[in-house]
């Protein structure tokens, strides 16, 4: 007897009534779904916030939910760390901003100009001489690693080594590696991981005594950010009309000029994506600064990731660093979620 | 007259730039890549190979050989690397068997089917190989008395970080693609955990995971778990890196996954509707089809970016208990941190030769295939 009624119910609450609708009992399963993961998502965030406005004991206590009712908001820590930590804040905080900014701003400029040229030029470079290069290159790094030769002259060797290649063996070579290689290798260079890389790069900046300052950051930030620039914004110019470019070029105008007057104000959107998403990465880029910057060149990441230190972890100044410097990121995360998104999606959607 | 005087030396300028604008382009790229990148490879495998040491006056690298993979593979750094072994029960050895016997039958399918290639071979048996090896090393070590070591606790955090937000991240896709109200709010609110910075995330979580003063503690305290302490022990330290770096990489998986979905072809799925079809069954044959090609790059993504994780179990559990959380990165970091670059250098290698294979066998063997169908 009960069968029949249950599967009624059951009909009634998850049998559309008609295909652009969705039944009762699915739209509540859905929205409870969604909305459990939106309270995932919200969840550490509120807690940051309400944990920068507590006093130590409130923390040390035991949880307190909701501000004004469980615990009385203190201003406190945000006191702490923007009057009495002042410059200490400050100071990393510039760090980033700079860091981050200069570092995308190349990363894109750079990115964009082999992008375009991936693009719209037909690249032949000759594989012997790429072998050639990579064995010349690993020959100076071992005569000058391991039997202590000056760098100079290894390098000077080198060099004139390659030129002859060039002169002598160039023409003769048949196997090309064409824009689909260069491409592959450019992005491909976003699998090293950086720990491998960063070693050296320390090494070699010590060396230059940049380690510790801005240029070191940029310039590291710039060429592991620049394969995801490059891989994102081939799309975007593969998706513009070349028509444009073409009548411009009968008119005589150059291809600088092309790319600067009408290929780069279209891609505008582009650009636009790219660089957000660079630029958060650089903001949000924990790893290399470890490694490359100690006081000087400190960024945010590096200032929080160190309030772990002697007291114990003292979670209400924590919580107004994170908060200060996550609320940029989320801010324009909210605001230009469509333009952010189009470069991850334009990326890996076309692959 | 004047302009004609001024255009004179900026054309020629120009139509220099204009004939070298091939090379101008793309040089400053590659010359950055080579610069930052390959170079310092280089320079890192003659690191990985040498001994470092202060020296009066600066430092002394000496070359050593293999000595510093022969220490992390089979001595002093084994435990730490690889990790210590245990038994191997009936049931594992079966599932052993039986993963080898898959991969001699796939292999034995490719030969079979014509079209062989040295490379296509030697990259077959290199990733069966590398695929096997790391299965043992994942079994053996993950048994009673075993220990993983940094590589294994690393693949974990791949294979499982990837598969729990892969899951995920496809299910809230399905479930936003549907005719609901206020999909632009979950799409936004979803998007947020990327962009924040792992570290505030880990201090987050650490707050969070606090079982007597966290926000979960009177549900700790219900189930009589509030002197627990997770960090200490390494099965829940480990959950807890994978949790927070679930909560920020699904929304990735979310979004690209989400935008395949609304590009699937809208009048086969009604169509399929009206002829009766159910929802599992328009999935199985319309929707993964139609996103199984973007589903393959955006895992080969992810996966690219999992096997560099360091800041998580940095800061939220120092690497502990132990070295139960320690990532590959974080191994290589603590390494030259006590000024044994070659060893620090010798476990980056490790870590790239892992993840090429990895990532390069992901590529031939499922991201290709599933191409394959679109073009």
């Amino acid at each position: 007897m009960t069968a029949p009624v249950e599967s009624s119910l059951w009909r009634r609450l998850f049998e559309p009534k008609d295909l652009q609708s969705l039944a009762p009992g699915t739209k509540v399963l859905t929205y409870a779904a969604l909305l459990g993961w939106t309270f995932v998502v919200l969840f550490p965030l509120y807690w940051l916030l309400i944990t920068s406005f507590k006093l130590p004991v409130q923390v040390n206590d035991g949880p307190d939910y909701l501000p004004f009712v469980d615990f009385a908001p203190s201003g406190h820590a945000w006191r702490y760390v923007f009057v009495e930590l002042g410059n200490d804040t400050l100071r990393p905080y510039l760090n980033s901003v700079v860091i981050a900014f200069a570092s995308t701003l190349l990363a894109v400029l750079f990115g964009a100009f082999a992008a375009y040229a991936l693009v719209r030029i037909q690249y032949r470079v000759k594989l012997g001489l790429i072998l050639g290069f990579l064995l010349i290159l690993a020959a100076v790094v071992v005569a000058t690693a391991a039997f202590g030769l000056p760098w100079q002259l290894s390098l000077a060797v080198g060099v004139a080594l390659f030129l002859l290649l060039v002169v002598t063996l160039g023409p003769r070579l048949r196997r090309a590696v064409g824009n689909e290689d260069i491409q592959f290798w450019i992005i491909s260079n976003r699998i090293l991981p950086p720990v491998v890389a960063v070693l050296p790069i320390y090494i070699m900046f010590q060396q230059m005594r940049l380690l510790d300052t801005h240029a070191a950051l940029i310039l590291t930030y710039m060429a592991v950010n620049l394969p995801i620039a490059v891989w994102i914004l081939r799309d975007f110019f593969a998706g513009i009309p070349i028509d444009l470019e073409e009548s411009a070029q009968i008119d005589g105008a150059s291809k600088l000029r092309i790319l600067f007057t009408i290929v780069l104000p279209l891609a505008k959107p582009g650009l636009a994506a790219t660089f957000l998403l660079v630029l958060i990465l650089a903001w949000n880029e924990y790893l290399l600064a470890l490694f490359l910057s100690t006081a000087d060149a400190q960024t945010m990441p590096l200032l929080v990731a160190a309030q772990n230190a002697t007291r114990g972890p003292q979670w209400w100044y924590m919580s107004v660093l994170i908060i200060i410097m996550i609320a940029p990121v989320v801010a324009m995360t909210v605001l230009l979620q469509r333009y952010i998104a189009r470069g991850l999606l334009i990326g890996a959607v076309k692959g | 007259m004047t302009a004609t005087l001024q255009e004179v030396p900026s054309s020629r300028l120009s139509e220099w730039l204009d004939r070298q604008i091939a090379q101008l382009l793309i040089l400053p790229t590659v010359l950055i890549l080579l610069g930052l990148s390959i170079f310092p490879m280089l320079i890192s495998a003659y690191l990985a190979l040498s001994k470092f040491s202060l020296a009066p006056g600066g430092y002394e690298l000496r070359y050593v050989g293999f000595r510093n993979f022969r220490k992390l593979l089979f001595g002093s750094q084994q435990y730490h690397f690889l990790g210590t072994f245990g038994a191997l029960s009936w049931f594992e050895w079966l599932l052993l068997l039986a993963a080898a016997a898959a991969v001699v039958f796939g292999f034995l399918r490719y030969l079979r089917r014509g079209r062989v290639g040295v490379v296509g071979i030697l990259g077959r048996l290199i990733a069966a190989s590398v695929a096997l090896g790391l299965l043992l090393l994942l079994l053996i070590t993950l048994n009673a008395p075993g220990f993983p070591g940094s590589l294994v606790v690393t693949l974990f955090y791949v294979l499982a970080g990837v598969a729990v937000q892969f899951a995920l991240g496809l299910g809230l896709a399905l479930l936003c693609a549907q005719q609901i109200r206020g999909r632009n709010f979950f799409r936004v609110v979803f998007f947020v955990p990327l962009m924040v910075t792992p570290v505030g995330i880990a201090y987050a979580f650490r707050m969070l995971a606090d079982m007597g003063k966290g926000p979960f503690a009177p549900i700790w305290q219900l189930f009589g778990l509030a002197e627990f302490a997770w960090s200490a022990d390494p099965w829940s330290a480990r959950l807890v890196v994978l949790i927070g770096d679930t909560w920020q990489w699904t929304p990735f998986l979310f979004l690209i996954l989400l935008a395949a979905i609304e590009n699937q072809p809208r009048e086969q799925v009604e169509a399929a509707r009206i002829d009766g079809a159910n929802a599992w069954q328009v999935f199985r044959d319309i929707t993964w089809p139609a996103i199984a090609p973007v589903a393959a790059t955006v895992v080969l993504i992810r996966l690219i970016e999992a096997f560099k994780i360091i800041d998580l179990p940095n800061i939220l559990t120092n690497g502990g208990p132990g070295i139960a959380t320690e990532s590959m990165t974080l191994h290589a970091f603590i390494a030259w941190r006590t000024q044994d670059l070659g060893g620090s250098a010798a476990v980056g290698y490790m870590l790239l030769f892992v993840a090429v294979i990895s990532c390069v066998s992901f590529f031939n063997f499922v991201v290709r295939p599933a191409r394959r169908h679109e073009a």
